[in-house]
């Protein structure tokens, strides 16, 4: 890899920072509600994919757990707003730190399980948490909790008239994981966990610690995870079992990253650049017809993604650029870069 | 103590049809090291096809398993002829990814087309039978779906190991390039192992409606279970998946009733968790 294309790289990546940041002062978009509101929801999906590719793409650990920590972290905020009338940022912070707890614990006895069996582990663990949760009555048991209305402000993190605060709330949220990630990848940490996914022994020999290298991708994995939950609790101003905690929302994580491309920087981003908006419109132009008709047209295009490419909307990316690239050599009448 | 009978006798019977509605999902993991997401998707397919043929043409759930098991096998057969075939050789995850978008297509079809409302046959032959064995009480149609999981189960194992086609099977689940060297059609046996998966969970959704409500939502839980009996069991096991199956059903009712139902659950997942961080490849596992 050599070192200007990586720069270039990274130009691209904040020009499209300040290009999203940019997005509200045009009017048309920031008075298009549900424009807004399908923006926010791309940089939070993405962001949430992105903490999942740390250890399932970089760290090849396909776990389903995500919403374990992504629903600890909704809880954390929701909590210290709703039960003991605080701001949610105390509560953010203490979700953070318990969802990196609970993801030690729960994976040092489930990274011995290797496959499918790790696969269905974690269903497991999905399943018995969202069956506390929706039985334990200091969090709220099955009826979650409902947020009061507050003061709206960075304070409170809520906002009522615009959805700009949130927004810039989602933003910042994107840039942070994206910074993180894009770090690690360049860096020693990176490279070890990437070494531990292609083969564990080989890893091992070379005297990468690879148990530690795992259990510190996960924990950062959960405690990024618990963030983007708070987020998602403080927008839908809302948290309960089925809603942060569930099977659904674990496939959510998963989906997102690997339709994008796992173990790539930009395969979340597109993941969620093309599912979101898919999600959503179907919703709004279907949903209202009375039954899943919007989730029948999902569940057929996540099929034909997954058949005809792999490799995610990332690698079909690929494909294109390389295309392109073949046809302006062509076009040159130099030697074609038709190389294997 | 008859308390404590009574429940282990309806956990068995409830084990039984875990592993009648698993032993599918283990023929496929084990052949082809493929999850299929929408296996509980196909038992609420085919206890849609009993409900229906009972409610329209009052054939009773006993014969229409028969049309349940034939609905699957041609649903599955068709799921890997247009679907899981071309996520052979590419990343593990692809299969199961495709699978859930089936599961959420057919879970989302069915709700269109049925509604979610809860629906149960009533006037079935067997319908609300009981009778009295000493004192425990033993209702006729989970002992019948025990039955018939027995039957099944034990026939597909019998197929798997003793036919020719059985042989073909195993060799292929061993090395897939070496079957095909022999002159295997392992394209025909991944068809037909899919079909015949399909096929037993179809046999066991065609009984339930006698006794268990259909909606969209039925197959969720089910196919959780059926994953769990499976990797209790260990890497496509039939007799592990039947332990497992009795295991869970064992589990489910002694925690439902002496702790609380909604831990049952809990108690399954938990003791798969313990019993898989002590054997982690399954009880049978190798």
């Amino acid at each position: 890899m050599n070192h200007r294309a990586l720069k270039r790289k990274d130009l691209f990546w904040l020009a499209l920072v300040v290009l999203l940041a940019l997005m509200p002062a045009v009017s048309a978009v920031a008075t298009n509600t549900f424009l807004m509101h399908v923006l926010i929801l791309i940089l939070l999906f993405s962001a949430m994919a992105q903490t999942w590719n740390i250890i399932g793409g970089y760290g090849g650990q396909t776990s389903f757990g995500h919403s374990v920590f992504f629903g600890i972290g909704a809880y954390g905020a929701g909590m210290a707003v709703v039960t003991y009338g605080l701001s949610p940022w105390p509560g953010i912070g203490i979700g953070m730190v318990a969802a990196a707890a609970v993801a030690v614990l729960i994976s040092y006895p489930c990274f011995k399980l290797s496959g499918h069996y790790f696969a269905i582990a974690t269903f497991a663990i999905v399943e018995i948490f969202h069956r506390m949760f929706l039985v334990w009555y200091w969090v709220g048991g099955a009826l979650g909790l409902d947020y009061p209305v507050v003061e709206q402000g960075l304070k409170n993190f809520m906002w009522y008239d615009t959805k700009t605060g949130y927004y810039y709330g989602a933003l910042a949220l994107f840039v942070l994981v994206f910074g993180i990630v894009r770090f690690l990848e360049s860096h020693r940490f990176g490279y070890y966990l990437r070494a531990v996914r292609e083969g564990q022994e080989t890893a091992e020999s070379l005297g990468v610690n690879s148990q530690a290298i795992k259990l510190t991708a996960m924990a950062l994995s959960a405690a990024l995870a618990a963030m983007c939950g708070a987020f998602f609790g403080q927008y839908n101003l809302r948290v309960d079992p089925s809603m942060v905690m569930s099977l659904d929302m674990s496939m959510k994580f998963v989906l997102v990253t690997i339709l994008g491309g796992a173990g790539t920087l930009a395969g979340p981003l597109l993941g969620a650049a093309v599912l979101i908006p898919l999600q959503e419109y179907t919703r709004a132009l279907w949903g209202g017809l009375g039954g899943g008709v919007d989730l029948i047209v999902f569940g057929v295009l996540i099929i034909i993604i997954v058949i005809k490419q792999p490799a995610g909307i990332s690698g079909m990316v690929r494909d294109i650029a390389k295309h392109i690239e073949r046809r302006r050599a062509a076009a040159k009448g130099g030697t074609s870069i038709d190389a294997p | 103590m008859e308390t404590l009978l009574q429940v282990l006798l309806d956990g068995m019977l409830n084990g039984m049809l875990y592993a009648l509605v698993a032993v599918g999902l283990c023929l496929i993991w084990g052949v082809m090291d493929v999850i299929n997401f929408a296996h509980g998707e196909y038992l609420m397919i085919a206890m849609y096809v009993s409900y229906w043929l009972g409610f329209l043409l009052k054939v009773d759930p006993l014969i229409s398993l028969i049309a349940g098991g034939i609905f699957i096998f041609i649903l599955g057969a068709m799921t890997y002829w247009l679907i899981i075939r071309y996520t052979i050789g590419k990343p593990p995850l692809s299969a199961l990814l495709a699978t859930f978008g089936l599961a959420m297509l057919l879970k989302n079809l069915c709700l269109n087309q049925f509604s979610p409302n809860f629906r149960i046959l009533s006037g079935t032959w067997l319908g609300d039978k009981t009778f009295q064995l000493g004192f425990l009480i033993v209702p006729v149609p989970q002992l019948v779906t025990a039955i018939v999981a027995l039957v099944i189960v034990g026939l597909i194992y019998g197929m798997t190991k003793s036919t020719r086609f059985g042989w073909a099977v195993q060799a292929t689940a061993l090395d897939k390039e070496a079957a095909e060297l022999m002159g295997i059609n392992t394209e025909r046996i991944y068809f037909l192992i899919f079909g015949i998966g399909g096929a037993t969970v179809g046999i066991a959704g065609g009984l339930m409606p006698t006794y268990l409500a259909v909606h969209p939502e039925v197959g969720t839980m089910f196919s959780l279970i059926a994953f769990v009996c499976v990797a209790m069991g260990g890497f496509g096991s039939i007799p592990g998946a039947l332990v497992a199956a009795l295991l869970i059903g064992i589990v489910e009712a002694l925690s439902g009733f002496y702790i609380a139902p909604v831990f049952k659950y809990v108690a399954v997942f938990g003791l798969y968790l313990a019993l898989v961080f002590l054997r982690p490849k399954g009880i049978f596992g190798w």
